[in-house]
């Protein structure tokens, strides 16, 4: 058998707690071909610049010999090209945010301040926690139910349906192994059943209009009109597990990160404002999307001395690019006040992650109210348990020990 | 001590001691001066500015400011840090004693400095027959005051607007009294609004935005003249094919000045264009030889860039404010080799009729044009200017989010036309000729512009004509 890329290492169960030695290796062949014919990016400048650029498509579906309704996540914005990417995602932005919505977030500010100060409230008594479970998770699952008007009651089920599915995916060596096999088996059949969740409470929302993005989104009535039935249960998928996966792996890591970094703990202990930057800072160290897979090439594009031929696969590898040296000083070093820091932990161009200003207020609420009031918390497990899916990198657990909560 | 050690402890004392004078009390001035104090400057800082206000943010006022959304005075630039200064605004710079180096003021006061920046910036091209500037109703924009003098005007609601001029600012304005749905009427000398900036391409698509929106636009013809009420007031513009509008507000669009009088005198070299420096901020003087104590910065800074032939290039444009000021700060408090050079590509934005107009590069370097991506009749694309078989420059209509594409291309000197993109494809694809005027074809003078390989370019000449 050939020996493993450092790609193939990197996906590996075994190096989910820490990928970054083999992103260094792969980091020496910026757009690196592996045995499938794919070409991973590991670079920052070489990542930046494919994102940039109109010849890479997004949509799995326009890949030579792709087979109609594999991806149980495509036909959503970010696997689509302009005009009709530009199109569909305007007419879910004007349900979020400027210049039709301005004040949207800012005005859930005392509602996600309100959430983690209830969740923190219920860790009183304890003297161990699991960050995850109580705290990284129920945070943004309530927050993104409430954007998109999602009842509460329905979390447990379709926590389900998304947990399945994104252990069902596997783009490492482990992909063929039956107990792989047996997840992915697993994964249409969640999806048909959130999609018909979702499908429902669409009908029940045109029949009965109710607060959140999902009802306005059914009852558009914007310059381009409305989402058809398709477009909008595909989109709703999208942003209800993208609106929220991402933060909890984010608040997860954050507190990790922290703890494993007591100088910078202090540091922000000392400053709070530091936050801001910081947030952004905990993002480029651990980023809540480790690649994206996605992507091709639709014509030949010489990149970094190599040419990917049209119709090629591209993973874009944003944890990598995230700790590139050629970008980022002492690149594995969690540095708050860190400056220019253009990470890319949202990513850039025209797929740049439009819940962001969400995210970053919902980080920055937890992860300062967190250590605010914990007392003395301290890792049980380092590293910690990881989830299974590559992308959506984080802990599955997260023990702290504690003395308890301030008020 | 060597000759590291030296310049080392060179570098030290004047950032412990020196004194830096700052003429201009705008984005560069501002900028500078919060660069210097980031440097680690410790010395004397004074910052002179002829307005009376705080340095505020212009690209809003023809914009938010002149809809209303935004007051006038609420347009102060967010300071970055603390800066420790001496300001002495509301009073103008009038002269530059090298020999002595001292900045004289407009009461009289000798203000010394051992490093200056000139960050004097450009005022607007006032309407040149003086009796009709002077009507009421006439106006101008560049101020804070003007903005909020023209905002009042507009929201005592005019029968008509008339606005002489159709570059950026004069259709942004066009743009607002539409959006409030005031009857406008624009006279551009060009052929096109927005030919001398973007070339006769776009500007045949800006032309048609206009009149979608309810502008009348008459292209190729200039104002003759203006007329006034018994009161006073204006009423009427008399235009050069002999047509009249009827107006009874006026704005004059005709471009900026720069503000180089008050250094006449001062052997540097300054003229029309602005005052001549090299890639890092420091002036040339009327000899083309470079000066160790005196930087420019802005508006008024014209320097050699490399991506151009090493032509001076002058831009009036936010991010060379900014970054401009940066270099300049930089560089005044540091010794070779540890100066920066200021590389920065020019860029631009603009909001009017609901579109998002955006460019990187120097369109007017180039001769050809292509769209590359999008759709022109939806008004929504991207389009490349070549020059030579290279991209030089680039323009967006609602694409912003594909600008830093073109903008790496223009950085490398990539081919001309770029590659297809992989979707989205303009229905034609072929390099058209941009169009721009001749030179000499009167029409508003492009915000960003290549003045040529002299560094103390005195030849072109505005002459307004006399009757």
């Amino acid at each position: 058998m050939a020996e493993e890329t450092a790609w193939q290492q990197a996906l590996r169960k075994a190096s989910r707690a820490n990928p970054y030695p083999f992103y260094e290796e792969l980091r020496k062949t910026p757009v690196a071909r592996q045995p499938d014919g794919s070409y991973v990016v590991s670079t920052y400048r070489e990542l930046v610049q494919l994102l940039h650029d109109p010849r890479v498509s997004s949509d799995p579906r326009k890949r030579p010999g792709a087979i109609p309704g594999a991806d149980p996540l495509e036909a959503n914005i970010i696997e689509m090209d302009p005009p009709e990417h530009d199109v569909d995602r305007r007419r879910m932005t004007r349900h979020f945010g400027p210049p039709e919505r301005p004040h949207m977030i800012a005005d859930l500010e005392p509602k996600i301040r309100r959430i983690f100060a209830g969740l923190l409230d219920d860790m009183k008594g304890k003297t161990r926690i699991d960050v995850v479970d109580e705290f990284a998770f129920p945070g943004p699952v309530t927050v993104i139910c409430k954007v998109l008007g999602v009842p509460l009651e329905s979390i447990p089920r379709f926590h389900g349906w998304i947990e399945t599915a994104l252990d069902g995916l596997d783009f490492g060596p482990e992909a063929s192994d039956p107990e792989q096999q047996r997840r992915l088996a697993a994964v249409p059949a969640a999806v048909v059943e959130m999609r018909q969740f979702l499908a429902d409470l669409f009908d029940q929302y045109r029949k009965q209009p109710g607060p959140g993005m999902l009802s306005g989104m059914a009852h558009d009535n914007g310059p381009e009109g409305r989402l058809p039935q398709e477009s909008l249960v595909n989109n709703a998928m999208l942003m209800l597990f993208a609106g929220h996966e991402t933060t909890v792996n984010l608040i997860a890591h954050s507190v990790l990160s922290l703890l494993r970094h007591p100088d910078q703990l202090e540091k922000l202990r000392r400053r709070p404002e530091l936050i801001v930057p910081g947030v952004e800072e905990l993002l480029r160290f651990e980023s809540s999307v480790q690649l994206w897979h996605s992507r091709s090439a639709l014509e030949d594009i010489e990149i970094a001395g190599t040419t990917i031929p049209a119709g090629s696969t591209i993973f874009l590898c944003y944890g990598s690019a995230n700790r590139d040296p050629e970008r980022f000083e002492n690149p594995d070093k969690l540095d708050l006040e860190r400056p220019n820091n253009e990470h890319v932990g949202y990513s850039q161009g025209i797929h740049y992650c439009f819940g962001a200003p969400l995210a970053r207020l919902e980080v920055q609420t937890a992860v300062s109210e967190f250590f605010r009031r914990v007392e003395n918390p301290r890792l049980v497990e380092d590293p910690p348990p990881y989830r299974h899916n590559q992308i959506f990198r984080g802990p599955r657990h997260l023990w702290v020990d504690i003395d308890g909560i301030r008020d | 001590m060597t000759m590291p050690a030296t310049v080392a402890e060179l570098v030290r004392t004047f950032k412990a001691n020196g004194r830096i004078v700052i003429v201009g009390a705008s984005l560069a001035g501002l900028r500078a001066a919060e660069a210097l104090r980031e440097e680690g400057f410790h010395g004397s800082l004074t910052i002179i500015g002829d307005e009376p206000y705080e340095p505020y943010d212009r690209p809003p006022l023809s914009k938010q400011v002149l809809k209303g959304w935004v007051p006038a005075d609420h347009t102060k630039l967010p300071r970055l840090r603390e800066l420790d200064a001496q300001w002495r605004l509301g009073v103008a710079a009038t002269g530059l004693d090298r020999a002595t180096r001292q900045v004289r003021l407009a009461d009289g006061e000798q203000v010394p400095y051992d490093r200056l920046l000139i960050a004097t910036g450009t005022r607007a091209r006032q309407w040149p027959n003086r009796t009709e500037a002077a009507l009421e109703g006439v106006y101008t924009l560049r101020s804070r005051d003007d903005a909020a003098r023209l905002q009042q005007a507009l929201v005592a609601r005019p029968a008509r607007v008339l606005i002489i001029g159709a570059g950026f600012i004069g259709s942004e304005m066009a743009s607002v009294c539409r959006e409030l749905d005031i009857p406008v009427t624009v006279a551009e000398r060009g052929s096109a609004p927005l030919v001398g900036a973007l070339g006769g391409v776009i500007g045949k698509i800006a032309t048609e935005m206009q009149r979608d929106h309810g502008v009348d636009l008459r292209c190729g013809v200039g104002v003759s003249s203006l007329e006034g009420d018994a009161g006073g007031h204006v009423r009427r513009a008399r235009l050069s094919d002999g047509s009249t509008v009827e107006a009874d507000v006026v704005v004059a669009s005709l471009g900026s000045i720069r503000n180089v009088e008050w250094l006449e005198g001062s052997g540097l070299a300054a003229g029309f264009w602005g005052v001549g420096c090299d890639a890092g901020g420091r002036a040339f003087d009327i000899n083309g030889v470079v000066t160790d104590t005196v930087y420019v910065a802005g508006d008024v800074a014209r320097a050699p860039h490399v991506l151009y032939e090493y032509q001076f290039l002058a831009m009036e444009h936010w991010d060379n404010a900014v970054f401009g000021a940066e270099i300049a700060a930089h560089n005044m408090v540091n010794l070779e080799p540890d100066y920066y050079p200021h590389l920065l590509l020019p860029g631009f934005w603009s909001g009017q009729f609901g579109v998002n107009i955006k460019s990187v590069g120097v369109p007017p370097f180039g001769d050809e044009i292509v769209f590359t991506q999008g759709s022109v009749k939806e008004r929504r694309f991207a389009a490349a200017y070549g020059r030579r078989g290279r991209i030089v420059a680039a323009v967006t209509f609602d694409h912003g989010r594909w600008l830093e594409y073109y903008a790496r291309l223009i950085e490398q000197s990539a081919p001309f036309p770029p590659p297809p993109p992989g979707w989205d494809r303009p229905d034609d694809m072929n390099p058209i000729p941009a169009d721009f005027p001749e030179p000499g074809v009167p029409t508003a003078i492009p915000d960003v512009v290549l003045t040529g390989h002299d560094p103390n370019e005195r030849r072109a000449e505005f002459r307004p004509r006399r009757r």
